[in-house]
């Protein structure tokens, strides 16, 4: 007998779909099957009255958990997330049932030792309920009590040699796509400069000294497959600045229908012939690709290289040699001020070890939005209250068309007084000795 | 359910701390064929839905099997999966930003097997556990937040919504049928955490209905002038109230806060400053549709979506409305749009009066922008429109 009725969550059983309540239900059944070969540290019950909660939300339409309140590990301000229910009396098990975000590694490869001593720990110290992973990346695990949190943080960095990640108003954990540990395209290891910058910067990660929170993600390249270009505060995409290298006889294999195109991802539907003209050169947002003479012709000036060619005939083209990455920033979703993408401060760096001028542009970055940001006010509100001027100043990069998608349309520039020949003041006395009144 | 101590002794919690080690190097978590030939990868090719071939220059080939699995996971249903990359995959396996298992091999005779196991498995309510799919020109896992399971904020449930929509749409999970990739996501509440301002098809919790305003406990529980910097409108401002003071019976004077509701847009900021401001309504919350957003620079530029529903309501256990408007939308696509076109693309192409046409959504006043002057460059400066 289950010990809440959840009529409304057991129709969420069937479809195909994997279902969440059946895998709630499982760990349910599992720790009461080991109740007596296991001293859980949490109630037993704490998955049982999850579901009762939830089915609550479900019949009422209102959720039942209780704002954060403040709790953590020592010398810590983040990777803790206080929960409570507004109902402890009728859910006993999970009255206390608080969030710990564990810094994943750049981009999630695992093997199973690591991930079973993960399992092994949070079912004896938590609900046995995880997220893999949550929307910044961390492994979140769903629900202890405020007693196990240094118990568990102290596992964690003694016996798994791994850290907490971020939460509040400090350095959120990085994440990574994979890049070159399985992907042709990633113009810079997206994976190393991840984990550089994570361990670099653990103190701003683990201690809130910024007036919000502030993201880093790392697209290997223009597909931005961790979407950074849209929710990090500062973006690396990989891009290169050389020609893209043509394989002309894998170009004739795709004029020839030898090799599918896109990789074989338009399978599920009869699309006709590959026609390399109208998918691929016709489609091309520069205009810049061409046939001569049965070889594929780029003009590799004009190209901007948004993937589509790649993306299209993997075999035959490939990204150029000279690489690195370009640097977006101010990137958010809506809260507060509508969302933003990231705006282009850096059209290109080399992401070399030590990754000297990328720590220097972070560090300006930082030291201008701390001294200059409102309390909860993202890097990219902080760009549009200020003016992107004021960042490429305390960058101290070159203004450039790249950095805009057109001029200005108004002229209400504001001069600085140094850029006027005589400055601003003037004497009224010596412009009347030439103008009357 | 006695306490067991991990070592840590509460009375001296500096004592052998360690901190700021950050996580694990990675390179300990590569399967050998990826280790042996990072940054090697010659090109890749996807063999069948849910199957990735890449080829190293070496030679050696990888081979992916990506199976679908909820955000919110057991350890007991983790540990499966941990069985089967020990089983087939010599003890690795990886996760996806899109909460995606990958399973990865180094033969292709080994795909077979490692295939049938994952679609073999089932939870007793009769789901798959391990759905192999998810990969080209189809329509993956949905990304999403908390909702009713863990958040403070939500307009509705995350783990359900998504579970009926992929319910809705799993052939097309397993399928690759689809113009281009559609990428879906969720988030319980205007706080997105997640990427869903930027996706083809966003499914949004939404509140309409202003706080409550707890007089008794605003000063007990707030800051007052945070909630008030809080209110991206400026709807709140400083007040006073005489009520019952609940211990003498007699009137007494709490300070609290005002809210203008004709400013409110429903952020739920003010509520995550102040606990005494909640919004959550069975009645006004549900969801919002948005559409036509992307994050890849592909052929055109990263977009955000765009709200084209308004709203449904929030109905529980399985949100018919919803799965049914966004295949609605699917449908129009996959019949509409050129191939390597993105909803967004499509929409722009054809014009979003026809996008209302072709995918049979009204369109109404609220899907007009009126919050500050970006909306201005969303009104139609131009006599190119069709009727």
């Amino acid at each position: 007998m289950p010990k809440h009725e959840t009529p409304l969550l057991d129709q969420l059983e069937s479809g195909p779909w994997p279902s969440f309540v059946s895998d709630l239900k499982r760990q349910s059944e599992s720790r009461h099957a080991k109740e007596n070969e296991i001293e859980y540290q949490v109630p037993v019950d704490v998955c049982d009255d999850l579901l009762g909660v939830v089915e609550l939300s479900y019949k009422e339409k209102e959720v039942h958990w209780k704002h954060g309140g403040i709790v953590g590990v020592f010398g810590y301000g983040g990777g803790v997330i206080g929960r409570y229910c507004d109902q402890p009396d009728q859910f006993p098990g999970v009255a206390h049932f608080h969030t710990m975000r564990v810094n994943q590694p750049s981009a999630k490869f695992y093997n199973t030792e690591f991930l079973r001593n993960i399992c092994d720990l949070w079912d004896f110290r938590g609900s046995g309920i995880t997220n893999m992973h949550g929307s910044t990346g961390d492994i979140v695990l769903l629900g202890t009590r405020t007693e196990q949190l240094e118990e568990i943080f102290f596992e964690l960095t003694h016996k798994f040699n791994t850290d907490l990640g971020g939460s509040g108003s400090n350095l959120r954990t990085p994440e990574a796509c994979l890049g070159i540990s399985r992907c042709e395209w990633a113009c810079y290891d997206s994976q190393e400069l991840c984990h550089h910058l994570t361990l670099a910067y653990q103190d701003e990660l683990h201690r809130p000294a910024f007036p919000y929170k502030f993201k880093f993600k790392f697209d290997g390249c223009p597909n931005g497959c961790v979407a950074s270009i849209a929710r990090s505060d500062l973006s690396f995409i990989g891009t290169w600045r050389d020609e893209i290298r043509i394989d002309q006889e894998a170009v004739a294999a795709y004029v020839g229908g030898e090799i599918k195109p896109n990789g074989g991802a338009h399978a599920g539907k009869d699309w006709g012939p590959f026609d390399i003209q109208k998918e691929v050169i016709g489609l091309c947002p520069t205009e810049c690709m061409w046939m001569e003479g049965g070889n594929l012709k780029i003009n590799d000036k004009e190209c901007t290289r948004c993937m589509h060619c790649l993306n299209v005939m993997p075999r035959a083209l490939r990204i150029g040699n000279d690489r690195g990455l370009s640097i977006l920033a101010g990137a958010k979703a809506p809260i507060l001020d509508g969302a933003q993408m990231g705006s282009l401060l850096v059209p290109f760096v080399k992401a070399e070890e030590p990754y000297e001028e990328i720590h220097e542009l972070i560090e300006n970055v930082w030291d201008w939005w701390m001294e200059e940001g409102k309390n909860r006010e993202r890097l990219g509100e902080t760009m549009k209250r200020m003016g992107f001027q004021k960042l490429l100043e305390v960058t101290g990069i070159k203004p450039m068309p790249q950095h805009v998608q057109e001029p200005r349309t108004n002229p209400y520039i504001f001069w600085k007084e140094e850029e006027v020949p005589g400055g601003f003041e003037r004497d009224i006395a010596d412009y009347r000795s030439r103008h009357q009144k | 359910m006695a306490f067991i101590s991990s070592g840590y002794n509460p009375d001296k919690p500096m004592e052998n701390r360690i901190t700021d080690i950050g996580p694990k190097h990675y390179s300990e978590f590569l399967p050998p064929v990826i280790k042996n030939n990072r940054g090697k990868w010659l090109w890749h090719e996807i063999l069948e839905p849910g199957v990735l071939m890449h080829k190293a220059e070496s030679g050696d080939e990888v081979y992916t099997v990506r199976a679908g699995a909820p955000r919110i996971m057991s350890v007991e249903t983790l540990r499966e999966a941990l069985d089967i990359a020990d089983k087939h995959c010599d003890g690795y396996l990886r996760f996806t930003t899109r909460n995606n298992i990958e399973f990865m091999v180094d033969s292709k005779d080994k795909v077979g097997p490692l295939k049938d196991d994952l679609n073999s498995r089932k939870h007793t309510g009769g789901s798959f556990k391990f759905p192999v799919g998810g990969t080209g020109a189809g329509i993956t896992n949905i990304v999403h937040t908390q909702g009713w399971i863990h958040c403070h904020t939500p307009a509705t449930d995350a783990s359900g919504t998504v579970k009926v929509v992929l319910d809705d749409l799993f052939e097309e999970f397993q399928q690759m049928r689809m113009p281009a990739q559609i990428r879906i996501s969720m988030a319980c509440c205007l706080n997105m955490c997640g990427a869903v301002h930027c996706s083809d098809i966003a499914i949004l919790g939404y509140h309409r209905k202003p706080p409550i305003i707890d007089h008794k406990e605003v000063d007990n529980l707030c800051e007052i002038p945070l909630a008030i910097a809080a209110c991206p409108t400026a709807a709140i401002r400083p007040a006073k109230v005489e009520l019952d003071d609940p211990k003498t019976g007699e009137k007494k004077s709490y300070k609290t806060v005002a809210i203008k509701n004709e400013r409110c847009m429903f952020c739920g900021n003010c509520y995550t400053m102040c606990p005494a401001l909640p919004l959550t309504d069975a009645k006004g919350d549900g969801l919002v549709i948005m559409a036509g957003g992307k994050v890849s620079n592909r052929i055109s530029n990263p977009k955000f979506s765009k709200v084209v529903v308004a709203f449904i309501p929030n109905e529980t256990p399985r949100w018919p409305t919803l799965a049914k408007t966004i295949r609605k939308i699917v449908e129009a696509y996959a019949k509409g749009a050129r191939k390597y076109e993105r909803v967004g693309d499509w929409a722009e192409r054809i014009g979003w009066e026809r996008f209302f046409e072709a995918c049979d959504l009204e369109f109404t006043h609220h899907l007009i922008d009126d919050f500050r002057d970006p909306a201005y460059y969303t009104w139609r400066q131009t006599t190119n429109f069709k009727f």
